[in-house]
């Protein structure tokens, strides 16, 4: 059955792996719900965060075809419930009574005033920043833009960390292996 | 040093010792840098790019060497993007070189550029852009280290032309390892434990061998597990030649064009093992009802091949090189005699039904399986074997016979026509020792036919052997079978081959009476230099068995 994963990436910051990865998905017709891409606490290392809507089956595969590209160092996938997760949205909208209402009730950040509208953020899931907009609506909202989902792991290991850990320890032991071989030889 | 001379002392650095290449304007400097290098570097030039890459092929595929090619930017590197994507459909390691526009020029749509890192991001297994002269040799070694490591693939290497011509120190590095990228998964001894367990109470065992025992190098490997498991083995189109035809467990090809056994049987099977293969639709027909009864265990180095078509029960990721021994020692000296002996009396079948007419019609026009027959006799079944796409590919298949390993150069997966002759070059001269013939049909030679004159100015003595049935007759044949012979353009009015072949110094015969098919062959095996042996077989025969597309394999059918 097709539920919601949260996939992330990380990558070595090469030009055109963006496109690499979205690929992945064009070419089997599954849809990116969400994507955002910053560097990650790695220094050099990048960071996305891709939202699908998709079968586990086909999750799995999508991740090892991430993961055969020679630039990604390692790909996790996530359901809703194993992350942190927000979003952020910005509502620029004409200026009312009960828009100001909303607003208060709403515990969103005001960013700018002016006297034709107001510019306001709210972040939190998708289903809060949409609800917001929804109520908006009918005051006329202007414009609206929401990012896409950034989220962390509940895991209490970092996964990357013993990713590359375990990457030392392997050249360590091609190294040792070669040297041994120089021995025999 | 300056960049281009940089580039060809990495070339060497990394044992290059051929060059398959056409120059032009953004790769005139790298030329340039040649023409110094001309004692320790053949180059051949081809005649398309096309031709380079599929040359370059034949050369990997034979020497289990790296092949590497030569081409301009803008036209002469779009040229090769069908052979790039055949090389990393059938995983051979393959590094290409492209002149690019000065860096100051990148993006403003200057003469001859095009924007060759996105434009082949699909077709390699990794490609850059280099724009600094001393990021050349890094650049070459780690090219040379992604595209033969793990499962090998090609790999571009985009070279802007201010690159070739600046000037740097030169410091060549080989690679070993790179931090994102894992070529070799470490295997799972939980699965390996698993494996040994399931092949030990197996009782109609089948192994499936791909490519990934070749481009391994585990033949001796694949051997000893075989004789300890006394399984059954059956072949991939391109793991042909990694167990002998003749060897006693040998039960014959897989796939839509394969023997009879391998396919009517797998819904008998209880255990499949899979070594280094990739349950391509040409071997599955229908994965939901290929070898429905049977567990699996997969041996593959690629983790995304593992489950892609056909659930695995025993994941073994990993080298086969590595991961056979490791069950090997691990499983019981068995024998599956009568279970064999069920596959020999469908080879009785499929002989009754399809081979002794192919092989040994009594009538009628010459046919391509008792060409091929006449050949193999002709080579004693030790030639390499190179084809290009089509019937005679899969006639030359199953009829062709291989003694050993590394002899068959075919275009799998993408099923490329025109590959042929350029990869006979290629085969030719990576194994210059052996004989190399070639197959090809009207159609497929007359896709890459201007590689004759390759064949002429650098002597490449390769066997032709053009099986002319004046169609294309793969799809005349799905014509004939499933579109009620509608012919729809499958005709071919061809030129005069021998006229084609003598312009370009090659020497010719063309036989159409099957009294003189032996005395042909023999006259192009005994004639130095390269020939063409044009036949001029029955117009419309059929390939068979065959699997219908989409069918159960087990749904193979003989007329």
């Amino acid at each position: 059955m097709e539920q919601e994963y949260i996939i992330t990436v990380f990558s070595e910051n090469k030009v055109g792996l963006l496109s690499q990865i979205t690929t992945v998905f064009t070419c089997r017709s599954v849809n990116i719900e969400s994507l955002t891409t910053s560097e990650s606490a790695i220094h050099g290392i990048h960071k996305f965060t891709i939202v699908v809507k998709t079968t586990p089956e086909r999750v799995e595969q999508l991740v090892r075809q991430i993961e055969k590209r020679v630039d990604v160092l390692r790909t996790f996938v996530y359901t809703a419930d194993q992350v942190v997760q927000q979003e952020i949205a910005l509502y620029k909208v004409n200026r009312s009574r009960n828009v100001e209402r909303l607003v208060r009730d709403h515990n969103v950040r005001i960013l700018e005033i002016d006297p034709d509208y107001i510019v306001v953020e709210k972040t939190g899931h998708k289903a809060e920043t949409q609800a917001l907009f929804e109520l908006l609506q009918p005051y006329g909202v202007q414009q609206f833009v929401r990012s896409g989902t950034v989220a962390v792991s509940k895991s209490e290991r970092e996964l990357l960390n013993e990713y590359l850990e375990e990457f030392e320890r392997r050249c360590q032991r091609e190294k040792d292996k070669n040297n041994t071989d120089l021995k025999i030889s | 040093m300056s960049g281009s001379q940089a580039l060809i002392e990495s070339f060497l650095i990394e044992g290059v010792d051929t060059l398959f290449g056409y120059p032009g304007g953004a790769i005139i400097p790298v030329y340039d840098a040649l023409y110094d290098y001309r004692d320790r570097i053949r180059h051949i030039l081809v005649r398309h790019e096309q031709g380079a890459v599929h040359a370059a092929q034949g050369y990997a595929r034979v020497s289990g060497r790296v092949g590497v090619c030569l081409v301009t930017s803008g036209p002469g590197a779009t040229n090769t993007v069908t052979g790039l994507a055949d090389a990393l459909m059938d995983s051979t390691p393959l590094v290409l070189v492209t002149g690019q526009v000065g860096s100051s020029l990148l993006g403003t749509d200057a003469f001859q550029e095009t924007n060759f890192v996105g434009i082949t991001q699909a077709v390699t297994k990794w490609n850059c852009q280099v724009k600094r002269t001393e990021e050349i040799p890094a650049a070459i070694a780690k090219a040379f280290y992604i595209a033969r490591s793990g499962r090998p693939g090609p790999v571009v290497v985009d070279i802007t032309k201010d690159a070739q011509c600046g000037m740097a120190p030169f410091h060549y590095k080989k690679v070993t390892a790179i931090r994102s990228y894992i070529p070799v998964p470490d295997p799972d001894m939980a699965c390996i434990e698993e494996a040994a367990r399931l092949i030990d109470r197996a009782q109609h065992p089948l192994v499936m061998v791909g490519q990934g025992v070749v481009l391994g190098n585990a033949e001796a490997e694949l051997k000893d597990f075989l004789e300890k498991s006394g399984m059954p083995v059956a072949s991939t189109l391109l793991g042909l030649s990694a167990v002998p035809t003749d060897a006693p467990q040998y039960v014959g090809m897989l796939g839509m064009h394969g023997n009879y056994g391998p396919n009517i049987k797998n819904r008998e099977c209880d255990l499949i093992v899979a070594v280094g293969m990739r349950f391509d639709d040409r071997v599955t027909g229908d994965p939901a009802h290929f070898a429905e009864n049977a567990r699996v265990i997969h041996l593959e180095i690629d983790p995304a091949e593992i489950g892609k078509i056909i659930p695995a029960d025993v994941p073994v990721a990993g080298d086969v090189r590595e991961t056979l021994p490791l069950i090997t020692s691990r499983i019981e000296r068995r024998s599956h005699n009568a279970w064999i002996a069920e596959f020999r009396e469908c080879d009785r079948v499929e002989y009754d039904a399809v081979i002794r007419r192919a092989i040994h019609p009594e009538s009628g026009h010459i046919r391509m399986g008792e060409t091929v027959d006449a050949v193999a006799r002709a080579y004693g079944n030790d030639a390499v074997l190179v084809t290009d796409v089509g019937q005679q590919q899969m006639f030359a298949a199953r009829y062709f016979g291989f003694r050993r390993t590394r002899s068959i150069v075919t275009s799998g997966g993408l099923g490329t026509m025109g590959f042929g002759l350029p990869a006979a070059i290629g085969a030719k001269l990576g194994a210059p020792e052996r004989d190399v013939v070639l197959f090809v049909g009207d159609g497929g030679l007359q896709m890459t036919i201007q590689e004759l004159a390759t064949i002429y100015q650098s002597q490449v003595p390769v066997k032709i052997i053009l099986l002319n049935n004046s169609f294309l007759g793969m799809v005349r044949q799905w014509q004939e079978l499933f579109y009620h012979s509608r012919y729809s353009f499958t005709r071919m009015v061809n030129p005069d081959f021998g006229l084609i072949a003598r312009a370009n110094g090659i020497g010719y015969r063309c036989v159409e009476r099957r009294e003189e098919l032996a005395d042909a062959v023999a006259e192009m095996k005994e004639t130095p230099g390269a020939f063409l042996l044009e036949v001029r077989v029955e117009n419309e025969e059929n390939v068979f068995p065959m699997v219908p597309a989409g069918a159960p394999a087990s749904d193979i059918r003989f007329e």
